[in-house]
């Protein structure tokens, strides 16, 4: 029988909408790379391939100086905010909170759905009101808030994901519950760690709102930087520090959602 | 485990976003009543003087005026949050739908090439909007090159281009918690709906939009909240000329120096995410577990 049957599963111009759709979120990135390639100062005239931009860029002592600071508060940021996901994540998914896990989970989302800029000036408006004076640690403490929820999302789905067999089968053999931690939980959790902990990485070194608003002159961070730089003008060397922002983000993404391999986790 | 083990597990985070987050979500609701200083910052005595300023202004006999401007601004935010809402979900449905329909290898590639990009500096991801738009931008200089036009069409800077930043940052919000909703559609609705020679249209009204109504509900919710905060669309491609509440709040913080004021409107926003939130919560699955 070759005669076509109605397959529901065939969308007409389904193809056409997704190609669409995939373009127009990737198409202005790729000329933006595109742009910081560009050996010409004015931007829109090709000049010819170049990496001079990059060059400049990486030989300027504030993007340099900025850089620093913004890596040393995302490690920061990444350690507590892990640390507290891991534990907080065993008490969600494996604990027993009986009355509370409305409000716990409540609490752990509210840094995903307050806008950004309500976030940036309450901290703000905190940090000053307690006069918590710290540099750069007044940042670190603001961005591992905001860490804490996406380090959590696929430690979460992981933990749903397997199940608790294993780890009941290792009580079944009188396995303490820190050797069922140690020997079970931890290890198949592993990757999901890792992964929660590059997204916590991401999301700190690409927060600008919340940094700009609790930084200080001295603590400045890299995209709080290059929003001054873009403030003045498009310049090849905007779009070169931007492209390296860009990159560094999607290979930390990439490798991070790869560890899990499951369906990416966004927001 | 026990249920002091988990209290002790689950309070660090708790107690970093309550003190860092909750608390001061709290002390810009003590300062919208109360007054502002004249060196920035806030002082006694407890006023509304904050939430009425937002409808009425104090001419120079001290009289109360009405004045809808900072209205304006209100809602002229909450416009191009709602129309970016409409817009992402009018994309975002279809295109959830394709991937549900596809092989699962392409499913996973699909979903992966959608959320990417909700993971890149929102801040670089607006500004490649500035590359294309301005006068002397990508799209103009095709245009001119190809003799369409003699001046640059004004492209940047206004509420169209604010429209397409917001589009453009927040689609993959909408993506996800629809697309998670319609995969777990029972396949024997749909091919016993086509069975009894329903439409298309009508399998999308009476069995998918249904079904994916908590989906739809997470995605504007995700769309919503963080569009009608935004900062970074109306600043880089709006030209900041014309304020939204995101640039509001953050200039009463900074130039403006009227903090009860600033809080007073980071509270109304708040709020009403809340209470959003909220009413979803009640509803069922929270958006944030729906999107994950």
């Amino acid at each position: 029988m070759s005669q076509r049957t109605f397959n529901w599963r065939h969308m007409p111009g389904g193809r056409s909408l997704m190609t669409g759709l995939l373009l127009f979120l990737y198409a202005p990135l790729a000329i933006l790379v595109i742009y910081a390639f560009n050996s010409s100062r004015i931007v829109t005239v090709w000049g010819g391939f170049s990496t001079r931009w990059f060059q400049l860029v990486l030989d300027n002592p504030d993007i340099r100086r900025t850089a620093y600071t913004s890596i040393v508060v995302a490690i920061a940021a990444t350690i507590l905010a892990t640390t507290f996901a891991v534990a907080a994540v065993l008490a969600l998914e494996r604990g027993k909170l009986p009355g509370l896990r409305g409000t716990a989970e409540g609490l752990i989302a509210l840094p995903l759905v307050v806008p950004e800029i309500v976030v940036a000036i309450t901290t703000l408006v905190f940090f000053s009101a307690i006069g918590l004076k710290l540099g750069a640690g007044n940042l670190i403490v603001a961005h591992t808030v905001f860490c804490i929820p996406f380090a959590l999302l696929p430690m979460r789905a992981r933990l749903r994901d397997m199940g608790q067999s294993a780890e009941n089968a290792a009580r079944d053999l009188y396995a303490s519950e820190w050797r069922v931690f140690r020997r079970i939980t931890f290890p198949l959790l592993g990757p999901a760690i890792a992964s929660g902990a590059m997204l916590a990485f991401v999301t700190s070194l690409d927060d600008f709102i919340i940094s700009m608003m609790v930084s200080d002159a001295g603590t400045t961070t890299l995209p709080v930087y290059v929003y001054g730089m873009m403030r003045v003008g498009v310049t090849p060397e905007v779009n070169a520090v931007s492209a390296i922002l860009l990159g560094v983000s999607l290979l930390l993404v990439m490798a991070a959602l790869l560890l899990t391999g499951r369906k990416p986790a966004a927001h | 485990m026990n249920r002091l083990r988990s209290l002790l597990l689950l309070a660090p985070s708790m107690l970093t976003i309550g003190i860092f987050m909750a608390v001061p979500m709290l002390v810009a609701l003590a300062y919208s009543f109360m007054t502002s200083s004249p060196y920035g910052g806030v002082q006694m005595p407890f006023s509304v003087g904050a939430y009425v300023q937002m409808l009425y202004d104090e001419d120079f006999d001290g009289v109360q005026v009405f004045t809808p401007d900072y209205l304006m601004i209100i809602l002229r935010s909450v416009v191009l949050a709602g129309l970016t809402t409409l817009a992402c979900l009018a994309v975002a449905f279809p295109a959830a739908w394709f991937i549900v329909c596809r092989p699962p290898r392409q499913r996973q590639l699909l979903l992966f090439l959608v959320s990417l990009p909700f993971w890149i500096n929102t801040l670089i991801r607006t500004y490649c909007w500035v590359l294309l738009l301005r006068d002397e931008g990508l799209i103009n200089h095709l245009f001119e090159g190809a003799g369409a036009i003699d001046e640059p069409l004004p492209l940047l800077y206004n509420d169209g281009a604010i429209l397409l930043g917001l589009i453009y940052t927040f689609l993959p919000f909408m993506v996800l918690p629809i697309y998670s909703t319609l995969e777990r559609v029972d396949h024997r609705l749909i091919e016993a709906a086509y069975d009894l020679y329903a439409s298309r249209r009508l399998v999308f009204r009476r069995i998918l939009w249904p079904l994916a109504r908590p989906g739809v509900a997470a995605g504007a919710l995700l769309v919503f909240a963080p569009a009608l905060g935004s900062f970074l669309a109306p600043d880089l491609l709006g030209g900041g000329r014309k304020l939204l509440i995101g640039s509001l709040i953050q200039l009463e913080f900074t130039s403006g120096r009227n903090w009860p004021f600033g809080s007073a409107i980071a509270v109304l926003v708040s709020a009403a995410v809340l209470i959003a939130m909220l009413v979803q919560a009640r509803r069922g699955r929270s958006a944030a577990e729906l999107a994950a």
